[in-house]
């Protein structure tokens, strides 16, 4: 089976439909799918539940959905760097889910892994665990958490094989491997499709199972903060 | 008239915050104050930086050429990695955090209550940013040091007998650091204020504390 596209469009052809639930990978706007993004902007689909730690920037990223009032419900840990994200929400135009980050993460993990449910402390005794089973274990409170998985997860790593094994690079690895693995389909979007044999076997992140789309991306990379410091003068 | 009491600044504080860090610790910096404290590190101690999108190791800012989209602190800063650093998912990140395997999280906070509540996410109404990582570090790093100005900037107290904005994590705070002193607060037993800053009186942290604390300085 060929895993190579032509371009995201082909990618998700035939995959998107209303009321949709989408993963997309990357933190902030750091390994985000960004050709993907934009070719689910394109397509139209409405009513879209993403699930993503972030919601991009008001003209990057997944605000580009949100632009164009697809997105019916997000799932995220943090959108305070989305002013239309905001409001859309106070406007009760959007609906939006908080989840802790680690829980975020693990929550896509477990979808993947056919884990429907965990326990975690992270957020005994606050909002987060209202209406959620508690139970002790040693002395300790645990709420119940429950799998996430989607219909279809898009992903941005850095190179891959014809096979979809995937490699990413430095901190733009972050949601995007858990959420591979949890998408009915996924389509990865990368930097570089290398031949068969030339990634080392050992330093794979993703293995290409969890893929079955590919292509190859241009991508903006844009910097959300650029801080750096000034070299000393001689 | 009553003088303004100043005690510590921003950089103070976040020196003061510095002694907490011991050799061989794993850390988890907060965005704002905490962040600085990494300019503070005492001389012989060795310490680990912890970014939770995923990253062990974490350098400093870049020079100009430096800059690498691929390579970014959880405030989505810019930064550098150093000789010993390693990545990984968000998955693996939050499970050192979840599992204890980070030894101290420095972090900022609206409202501490005396037993250790803290609030730091959420006005309702009127900030829907969301928690970040915030909870899993509270309710998973081993011990957990709050620094923070010790009134709002309307001058009301943020150290409270009962957190009024929505938690971020229940009796989580094992110190609190402010502009005027530091507070220890052990579970179970209530806050006790263990230091002040210069020029600061026991009577300066009681005008501006709704909290009640014990005194061991």
């Amino acid at each position: 089976m060929k895993k190579i596209y032509p371009d995201a469009r082909a990618a998700l052809d035939g995959l998107t439909f209303d009321g949709m639930t989408v993963m997309s990978g990357g933190f902030g706007l750091c390994g985000i799918p960004e050709n993907l993004i934009a070719a689910l902007r394109d397509s139209g689909v409405k009513d879209i539940t993403v699930i993503s730690n972030n919601a991009g920037v008001d003209d990057f990223g997944l605000g580009l959905l949100l632009q164009t009032r697809q997105i019916k419900k997000m799932i995220s840990s943090y959108v305070g760097e989305n002013k239309e994200f905001e409001r859309q929400y106070l406007s009760g135009e959007l609906e939006l889910e908080f989840n802790p980050q680690g829980t975020l993460a693990e929550r896509c993990r477990a979808g993947g892994a056919g884990i429907p449910g965990f326990y975690t402390k992270t957020g005994v005794g606050t909002l987060i665990a209202e209406g959620k089973e508690h139970k002790e274990f040693d002395g300790e409170t645990y709420i119940m958490e429950t799998g996430l998985v989607a219909d279809l997860s898009i992903v941005k790593a850095w190179k891959a094989d014809e096979q979809g094994n995937l490699v990413f690079r430095k901190t733009a690895r972050n949601f995007n491997p858990m959420m591979a693995t949890a998408g009915k389909f996924t389509v990865a979007e990368v930097e570089e499709i290398v031949p068969l044999g030339s990634l080392d076997p050992d330093c794979i992140h993703t293995p290409g199972v969890y893929v079955q789309r590919l292509i190859k991306g241009d991508h903006e990379k844009r910097v959300e903060q650029r801080t750096v410091r000034q070299r000393e003068t001689a | 008239m009553a003088q303004e009491v100043k005690g510590w600044d921003r950089n103070q504080m976040a020196e003061r915050a510095a002694k907490e860090l011991e050799d061989g610790f794993y850390v988890n910096l907060g965005i704002g104050i905490p962040t600085l404290v990494a300019n503070y590190i005492p001389d012989g101690v060795d310490v680990t930086l912890q970014s939770e999108n995923g990253m062990l190791g974490m350098g400093p800012f870049p020079y100009d050429d430096e800059v690498d989209p691929d390579l970014i602190n959880a405030g989505k800063q810019t930064i550098t990695e150093l000789r010993r650093t390693s990545y990984f998912s968000s998955a693996d990140s939050f499970a050192m955090i979840r599992g204890g395997h980070i030894d101290l999280s420095i972090l900022g906070a609206m409202e501490v209550s005396e037993n250790g509540d803290l609030a730091n996410w959420m006005i309702p109404g009127k900030m829907v940013k969301g928690m970040g990582g915030a909870m899993d570090l509270v309710a998973g790093v081993k011990r957990v040091v709050v620094v923070m100005d010790h009134a709002s900037k309307s001058g009301d107290p943020k150290l409270l007998h009962e957190c009024s904005l929505p938690l971020t994590g229940q009796q989580v705070v094992d110190m609190v650091i402010t502009n005027l002193g530091v507070f220890e607060i052990e579970r179970g037993k209530g806050m006790k204020l263990t230091e002040l800053a210069p020029g600061v009186t026991i009577d300066d942290v009681k005008a501006q504390t709704e909290a009640a604390f014990d005194v061991a300085v």
